[in-house]
């Protein structure tokens, strides 16, 4: 976008009379076809686009579903299994929709692994960053609210749970709950007003990705060395090499989808979802879905409501401070011996926190929990900004191009991306 | 303001023009304005009529109870346990010090006067929501699944995570065998 001139010249009369009214067609040439990316890009750098392809399959198969869904207390549960058993392919379009949120937040968490691991959040790419948090949270929101849909036991309490998470908020929550409930108890208005709001936070995700990408290029990508570009050896064009690279990954990540889709498609639920919601019962055992989970854990270590409630709402606020706690000039862990071994102990204590929200809340998993608990913020207030004061890092490649095909060599011809095309994989 | 000083040194009126006042009383309308447009829609997401009204009081008859037993009923779509103590549960209350509770309250606090063996109180659980199940844990009362708050024979809370103890919603006996839940005040006799 507005970070590299746009190299279109448009051929016939017809473009060239459309470019100078409203220059799309430059846009989309100099952001997806011209545009100048890192010759060193690994796998991980793909899925920026599967998160895209994920945004509009659950868009599309949204869409859809909306045809045949009910949003009311006594309807919802019944027009879902209507889906399931009378509408053609309905059984499709909802396991695609119900697994591709999972799928969408496998990615994402990809995604932020990338951003964290590569210090792609560091300067100048904090905005770009920030926006990027914001994204998650509103996936948060919207897949929350997609699960309360289909009334189900999981679905009302779970909708009850968060609901009453937000009257922890001291003065105004029982405000809050009030109206979001639209009643004084979860019950058909606060259905048919989820419904409403997970049909409109999907399109405030695509607003805040146009922000995202275009922030993305201004700035332009970071990459697993983590040094800026200096030359056009560094680069290669956008299409085809990110184009292909782009389109494979994602061809390959559909072959999980599909499984879980065509073979698994409710290994990732809860069994309790398809009992009817009863407000006179909770179920035994009540969790979250997989991807919440973590925060999950966090909220149930801390003995006090209100603790627990700012704690894990902290857990992903937190991320967004991560350029200014983050001391270290050097972007990634490649290059950052000691901070790379406290980085992998993050990831560890975070998918520990993950199965510890699927146990009961008692003994030794709590303790655990408390224990991970403080190590997730550890990392952040303390680790982050202590390790980039001691450490001393590894010496960085001279560049790009040299990070690929090791120092002193010369790639013959200007920009000859012959060797990018195979490097990427020794990256990483 | 900042155009204020650059009008002026232009040779514009000085301080307290038209200008400034019209620049003020726009703003000022837009605010308003935006206010009062969002008012009606964050308003209709209260409670309707429809809701409200649905909200009468009700009438629960006591005398299928028995002794021990916890009866659900529902009012404003809220769970509602009505519960007959036995006489043991009624004296184990009664004796229960307040320093052994977390959010403190005497047996007559939760009781109405001379309907000792009755006890109405809220059924979600006030840390999160969830139905705490009857005659579990290790106080007599409730036990919730969801985090393990526990509750003792008459909803006071007895271990956390839970901050208080379960509501009592305004009641009163109309006869010594039927309640009206929903007006009553919450401590009338």
């Amino acid at each position: 976008m507005s970070g590299t001139a746009s190299t279109y010249v448009p051929k016939s009369r017809v473009a060239k009379w459309f470019e100078a009214r409203l220059p799309i067609a430059g846009l989309v040439h100099s952001s997806f076809i011209a545009y100048p990316v890192p010759r060193n890009l690994n796998y991980f750098w793909t899925f920026g686009a599967i998160l895209a392809a994920f945004l509009g399959i659950q868009i599309i198969t949204g869409v859809w579903l909306a045809m045949h869904y009910e949003p009311s207390a006594t309807g919802a549960f019944n027009s879902v299994e209507k889906i399931m058993r009378d509408v053609n392919y309905g059984w499709l379009l909802r396991y695609a929709h119900a697994n591709g949120a999972s799928m969408f937040f496998i990615a994402v968490y990809v995604h932020m692994f990338r951003a964290l691991y590569y210090g792609s959040y560091k300067a100048p790419r904090e905005v770009l960053y920030i926006l990027g948090v914001v994204i998650y949270l509103l996936m948060m929101a919207t897949a929350f609210l997609g699960y309360t849909l289909p009334w189900g036991q999981m679905s009302f309490w779970g909708a009850t749970v968060i609901t009453n998470i937000l009257a922890a908020i001291p003065v105004v929550g029982d405000t809050i709950q009030t109206l979001l409930w639209g009643g004084y108890s979860v019950g058909n208005p606060t259905v048919n007003r989820f419904f409403s709001l997970h049909y409109l936070l999907p399109w405030m995700i695509a607003g805040v990705v146009v922000l995202h990408v275009w922030a993305l290029h201004v700035t332009g990508q970071n990459n697993p060395a983590g040094i800026p570009i200096k030359s056009g050896k560094d680069t290669v064009p956008f299409t085809p090499y990110a184009t292909v690279k782009d389109v494979f990954a994602t061809c390959v990540f559909m072959i999980l989808f599909s499984w879980f889709l065509f073979y698994q498609p409710n290994f990732l639920g809860h069994a309790d979802n398809y009992i009817a919601a009863n407000p006179a019962v909770t179920p035994a055992h009540i969790v979250p879905e997989w991807y919440f989970l973590p925060f999950y854990a966090i909220l149930r270590a801390v003995p006090s409501k209100l603790g627990g409630v700012i704690l894990m709402f902290s857990a992903v606020i937190i991320l967004a401070f991560a350029p200014w706690l983050d001391t270290s000039r050097i972007r990634s862990c490649n290059y950052r011996p000691i901070y790379r071994q406290f980085f992998w102990v993050f990831i560890g204590a975070t998918l520990l926190l993950g199965w510890l929200g699927s146990q009961p809340p008692e003994g030794g998993y709590v303790l655990a929990a408390q224990i991970c608990t403080a190590y997730y913020f550890a990392h952040f207030l303390i680790v982050m900004p202590l390790c980039g004061l001691f450490e001393t890092p590894k010496a960085l490649p001279g560049s790009i191009l040299e990070s690929v095909t090791g120092p002193g060599k010369q790639v013959s011809g200007s920009g000859m991306p012959a060797g990018a095309a195979a490097a990427p994989t020794t990256q990483g | 303001m900042a155009n204020t000083s650059a009008a002026a040194s232009a040779g514009a009126p000085p301080e307290g023009s038209r200008r400034d006042f019209l620049f003020l009383a726009t703003g000022a309308a837009l605010a308003v304005g935006a206010a009062a447009a969002a008012w009606p829609l964050v308003s209709s997401m209260a409670p309707d009529a429809d809701t409200i009204a649905a909200g009468a009081p009700i009438e629960v008859d006591l005398t299928p109870i028995q002794d021990g037993q916890i009866v659900n009923v529902f009012w404003r779509g809220k769970l509602i346990f009505v519960r007959k103590l036995t006489a043991k549960e009624v004296t184990d209350m009664q004796a229960v010090p307040l320093s052994a509770m977390i959010d403190p309250a005497a047996f007559t606090a939760r009781v109405k006067n001379g309907h000792d063996q009755w006890l109405i109180v809220y059924g979600n659980c006030t840390h999160l929501g969830c139905v705490p199940i009857g005659h579990q844990g290790n106080f007599e009362g409730w036990a919730c699944p969801c985090h393990g708050s526990q509750f003792d024979a008459v909803g006071r809370v007895r271990h956390g995570p839970a901050p208080i103890n379960l509501p009592i919603p305004p009641y009163a006996f109309e006869t010594d065998t039927k309640i009206r839940i929903g007006e009553g005040g919450k401590e009338a006799a």
